[in-house]
């Protein structure tokens, strides 16, 4: 998504335009998108503004997980794909999350609302199966709890 | 009869971030107080005395880490925490940092007056992204209370903490990625020399330790090293924080005595699997670690014992796996992680990662030959032995230990 | 000293070496893919494994410094199966269409692969996401047979200064390309093609124009005229088995000849009329107030560099073309007039140690009257593989000579190709102008060498004429940095694009990096040409007989209008 280039320097501000601040900065940036994505022409921006090359930071924004390589949907659900919720039937979940938004893991709904994609852990294995979406995280999942889950962010874009 | 120790975790649930006042009077920072008071050599005594070791996976003595760290003669140098929890079911240090956090503070001014530091970094996952905030919260409270900023508690020591978070990179673990990626930087480890403890974060010696090994010298200096060591047995003082979860009735971050068994840990802390079963294996450490296989659920839950039967204690995460569970499965979503979270620099890991996945993947569907399982082992030793970190000389130990225990099992999916 | 044991050997060798080199050393050859000294020091590809006693795992010897006591060994089976197994995965993602890829003759891991005995692969797993980019008119770039050594990263960035290509993306799905997946051409690389001369595999490559070539000579309506660079002469017999260094001028115009060309010609010509204009239009700023200091503008790759990153600095560019560009521009006007031919009908090719020269050749300006001033330009590399498509045995053929008219040349002219060379060239003939002498000193020794920059300041006729000279674009950034500041003052810079000049260039012949870790080609290469100036009669530029007949036949005087229409050219902003 295209941002609001006075917030980006914001952003730098806060960081001083450190370079070793690289991947904050981009963290910071790509939470101010709708589409939690950065795109290029921001990035290189934020490359221009660091002193750095543009090959410096791909080097760092294509490497990261974390730091998305495409836009995504406006809820970003991550699923862990893990040993322990692997164990705890998250197949289940993803079964029912593919089929209640009619998209495979990876994809993103027609209408640009979710994104399904796998995740490695996240640390919450105590509340097994989990996912995350837009960074919350939801566990001890079950279909009626994703269910009333979807229902309430739905519910959230009727508003 | 409850086999769960509270020494490490003994404020657990006992304060919110905003309830700096109750930590104090808990008793916490009163291990900074005396710390400042006895001086560097003090703590360090203190922490050998202890026995402590680094809770970081390798068990090093840790008073060796910190008497070097205190021997550099660098003017500036820093003090670190690895909160890059990345090791699939392991989630300890989230608790140790949500549910305590003033004491992973305590513990790092403490670490940064012991070493001469006057800087600490909290090096945060970005799964933990709330936690950071938080962390954050603290460290400003801690500041208004002069447990950090100028002339700490009336002495000439001045310390601050910054909280910084990583961005998905399990890699960035190891130590010198770890450094990179705050360098801004890709988080590829660089080739062994110089150690970070001589050169590490902007090119300054840099003392890393795991959250929960600053969680234990606080313990330690607050309570004595004597309280600390009454813990666990000869060799093994102490507790171990660990996360205990898969199929089990009760899962959670427990904090346990060394000695206790793997079958204590199920059956009393974890309260048994969720079938009722005794378990199949567990997986103990880490992704990066063995299985263990039911038959030797009587191991105590010691560095030692473990290291005696090729296991490790390594995060403190201890996943159970029941009878449905097929361990060609269980093999693929571990290497699956490897191939996901390799960085790609040296040719075995980056390669191999990739290829023992698909093997596995192939046995999970019952298709793959006698010649790919040779294949396999032929490319889990080429990464052991000659891989550039740890990630890819550790990647391959889940599943030739899988092969070791559950040899007919996995065959049973080789095409014959 | 520091004292070890290789593979049951003592050896004693300089605390500051790696294990790697202690074993060359002690005379155990340990193969190596990502290692470049000092460049490229990663310890990625996990091929120069060794045994160390008392390590629990195999050390990579480029990347572990020797300690006293060391027992190593480097050929045990547990090495040679490790490097075995790496070399197999290498494989197993590697596109291995070797029949037919440029690199296959001289290929780093083929040739490793053959030495291991790797005579199957028994699987075939999934690849790797492949980047085909033939977009720019010199690189190819290939990531199916990329080997992520990061010896192409690490040679832009830290040679080069430049930084066009990074690693991207992480674990198996690793890549080496420009940000963003840009294509070559969109990105501000000056093709210099030293990434091309380090790359082990085919994943970078020249793009070839042999075919046009071929297709040209086929043409019995096209008159084929060819044009070498002085640096060819000094590193084509490396491809045909000669020691690197050795000068095969006779036999490459012997050669050339043979291929069928129409006349065969040499830069060298063009060289020494570039020191006529330039020179000239040096003394003109300088006794006109012109922008100063005047820097050459002989390497496309330091043009395009300076178009992308020093806009401040264009107004110093000298406006002639390059060489080849000149000679094209004059074959086709003075050179076609006087044997009667169609210019429409001739086509131009140059043979030159460069690809970047590729990309100039195509810059819309460098023509006349709609006629391209250079047809093709191939590679040193492609006009050996030219030669032995022919069935020519080059080593055995006579030495013969270059056609007349505009395959004279001076010495001047020869050492064009090494740094240093066109200022020395500048100062033969500037000096013999200001005085209006004959003058005896002809060797400037202090603009030779390979030193990143040097210094001189030439005493002739009353004036002190300051000149630098300065070879790779990072250093030749620094260079422009301490003008730009005012901490230097020069008349005249030479500034080459790749590191040693021309003799270096990114077309010259690949040499494996187990000799480049050993010979310094930029020497080596440039003593050929020396050589060759040393033994010719006439050294100075304004000496050339048949450049002074073209001026008097054709251009009139050196910076006279037509000169400048067809031999100046104009450069243009570019931006990242």
């Amino acid at each position: 998504m295209e941002v609001n280039k006075e917030r980006v320097e914001e952003i730098l501000e806060q960081y001083d335009f450190r370079q070793d601040a690289l991947v904050p900065i981009l963290m910071d940036t790509q939470n101010l998108c709708d589409d939690h994505y950065v795109e290029e022409e921001t990035q290189r921006y934020i490359a221009r503004r660091l002193n750095l090359t543009y090959v410096d930071i791909y080097e760092v924004s294509s490497f990261f997980s974390a730091i998305n390589k495409a836009p995504k949907g406006k809820y970003h659900i991550q699923l862990c794909d893990s040993s322990v919720c692997r164990i705890n039937k998250k197949d289940i979940i993803e079964e029912y999350l593919e089929d209640v938004l009619g998209i495979r893991v990876g994809e993103t709904t027609a209408d640009k609302m979710f994104t399904l994609e796998h995740t490695p852990c996240f640390g919450a294995c105590d509340i097994s199966p989990a996912i995350r979406i837009n960074k919350k995280v939801y566990g001890h999942l079950t279909i009626q709890k994703v269910k009333q889950l979807l229902a309430e962010l739905r519910g959230a874009k009727d508003e | 009869m409850n086999k769960t120790r509270r020494l490490i975790s003994e404020y657990f649930d006992k304060y919110t971030v905003t309830e700096i006042d109750k930590y104090i009077d808990l008793g916490g920072f009163s291990g900074l107080k005396k710390a400042l008071k006895e001086g560097p050599d003090f703590v360090i005594d203190s922490i050998q005395k202890a026995e402590l070791r680094g809770r970081g996976g390798a068990a090093f003595p840790c008073f060796k880490k910190w008497t070097s760290a205190k021997n550099r003669p660098e003017p500036v140098k820093y003090v670190l925490v690895n909160a890059d929890e990345g090791e699939p079911g392991t989630f300890k240090d989230r608790d140790l940092l949500a549910k305590d956090p003033y004491r992973i503070i305590e513990g790092l001014i403490i670490a940064g007056y012991t070493t001469g530091a006057k800087e600490g970094y909290i090096y945060i996952r970005e799964e933990y992204d709330d936690i950071r905030r938080q962390m954050n919260e603290a460290i400003a409270l801690a500041k208004s209370r002069n447990f950090l900023g100028n002339n700490i508690l009336g002495t000439d020591f001045s310390f601050s903490i910054k909280a910084y978070t990583g961005a998905g990179a399990y890699v960035c673990g190891e130590n010198t990625a770890l450094i990179e990626s705050m360098h801004g930087n890709v988080g590829r480890p660089r080739v062994k020399t110089p150690r970070v403890g001589e050169r590490g974060l902007f090119d300054k010696p840099t003392m890393v330790n795991n959250v929960e090994t600053y969680a234990c010298v606080a313990a330690i200096m607050n309570h004595g090293w004597e309280a600390y060591a009454n813990q666990g047995l000869n060799g093994h003082k102490g507790t171990k924080m660990i996360s205990l979860c898969g199929n089990i009735m009760r899962p959670g971050v427990y904090e346990v005595p060394f000695g206790i068994t793997v079958k204590e840990i199920i059956e009393e802390i974890g309260g048994g699997t969720r079938d009722l079963s005794l378990g199949k294996f567990i997986q103990s450490g880490g992704a990066s670690c063995a299985l263990i296989p039911y038959t030797h659920f009587d191991t105590p839950y010691t560095y030692d014992d473990f290291k005696k039967k090729g296991f490790d204690i390594g995060s403190g995460s201890i996943v159970v796996a029941n009878g449905n569970v097929r361990v060609v499965d269980y093999l693929s979503s571990v290497s699956g992680f490897f191939e996901h979270e390799s960085c790609g620099k040296c040719t075995p890991c980056r390669e191999g990662t990739k290829r023992m996945h698909e093997i596995i993947d192939d046995l999970c569907l019952n298709r793959a030959s006698d010649q790919q399982v040779n294949r396999l082992f032929e490319i889990a030793d080429s990464m052991m032995d000659s891989s550039l970190c740890g990630l890819g000389q550790t990647a391959p130990t889940a599943t030739l230990s899988a092969f070791k225990h559950f040899k007919e099992e996995i065959m049973e999916s080789v095409t014959k | 000293m520091v004292k070890l044991t290789i593979n049951n050997t003592p050896v004693e060798v300089p605390k500051s070496y790696s294990v790697l080199e202690a074993c060359r050393e002690a005379g155990f050859d340990v193969p190596t893919l990502c290692f470049m000294k000092e460049i490229n020091e990663v310890g990625a590809c996990r091929v120069c494994l060794v045994e160390i006693e008392g390590e629990k795992r195999l050390e990579a010897s480029c990347v572990t410094p020797v300690k006293d006591g060391m027992v190593v060994k480097t050929n045990t089976k547990r090495v040679r199966d490790r490097v075995r197994t790496n070399v197999e995965l290498l494989l197993e993602n590697h596109n291995r269409e070797c029949t037919t890829c440029p690199r296959s003759r001289n290929c780093e891991l083929l040739n490793l692969a053959e030495t291991l005995g790797i005579e199957e692969l028994q699987f075939q797993g999934a690849k790797r996401e492949r980047y085909y980019d033939d977009f720019s008119h010199s690189i190819v770039r290939d990531s199916s047979k990329c080997i992520l050594c990061g010896k192409c990263v690490s040679t832009c960035k830290k040679v080069q200064g430049i930084g066009i290509l990074g690693f991207q993306n992480r674990g198996y799905n690793s890549n080496v390309g420009p940000a963003f997946q840009a294509k070559m051409s969109d990105t501000d690389c000056v093709f210099c093609g030293q990434c091309v001369n380090v790359c082990p595999v085919g994943a970078l490559t020249e793009k070839q124009d042999m075919h046009r070539v071929w297709d040209a000579i086929e043409d019995p309506e096209k008159y084929v005229v060819v044009q070498t660079a002085p640096a060819v002469r000094a590193a084509l017999g490396e491809e045909f088995g000669n020691e690197i260094g050795t000068r095969t001028t006779g036999k490459m115009a012997a050669a050339l000849r043979r291929l069928g060309f129409n006349n065969v010609f040499d830069t060298n010509f063009a060289a020494d009329l570039t020191i006529m204009e330039e020179g000239h239009e040096l003394l003109h700023r300088i006794q006109n107030n012109g922008v100063l200091p005047m820097i050459t503008s002989c390497s496309p790759g330091w043009i395009r560099y300076c178009e992308f990153n020093h806009h401040d600095f264009l107004p110093n560019l000298s406006s002639c073309k390059s060489p080849h560009q000149m000679f094209g521009a004059l074959v086709k006007t003075y050179y076609a007039d006087k044997i009667k031919v169609d210019p429409k009908k001739m086509f131009v090719v140059s043979v030159m140690p460069c690809i970047s020269k590729k990309t100039e050749a195509a810059r819309p300006e460098m023509e006349q009257e709609h006629l391209r001033d250079v047809d093709a330009v191939i590679t040193t590399r492609e006009l050996a593989k030219m030669i032995k498509q022919a069935g020519i045995n080059f080593n055995h053929l006579p030495d013969e000579s270059f056609d007349k008219i505009m395959g004279e040349y001076t010495g001047a002219g020869v050492i064009f190709g090494a740094t240093g060379g066109v200022m020395e060239a500048a100062i033969r003939t500037v000096a013999d102008v200001l005085t209006g002498e004959d003058l005896e000193t002809i060797e400037y020794h202090a603009v030779r060498g390979t030193d990143d920059i040097k210094e001189a300041t030439i005493h002739v006729a009353g004036l002190d004429i300051n000149v630098a000279v300065v070879h790779g674009t990072k250093p030749a950034g620094q260079l422009l940095e301490l003008v730009r500041k005012g901490e230097k003052n020069y008349h005249f810079i030479e500034v080459m694009g790749c590191p040693g000049g021309c003799v270096n260039g990114g077309g010259q012949p690949q040499v494996p990096q187990k000799i480049r870790d050993t010979v310094d080609l930029k020497v080596e290469r440039a003593k050929a040409l020396y050589e060759e100036d040393q033994l010719m009669t006439l050294r100075k530029s304004h000496k050339n007989e048949e450049v002074k007949k073209l001026y008097d036949e054709f251009l009139g005087k050196p910076n006279s209008h037509k000169a400048h229409h067809l031999l100046h050219t104009h450069y243009t902003k570019r931006f990242k």
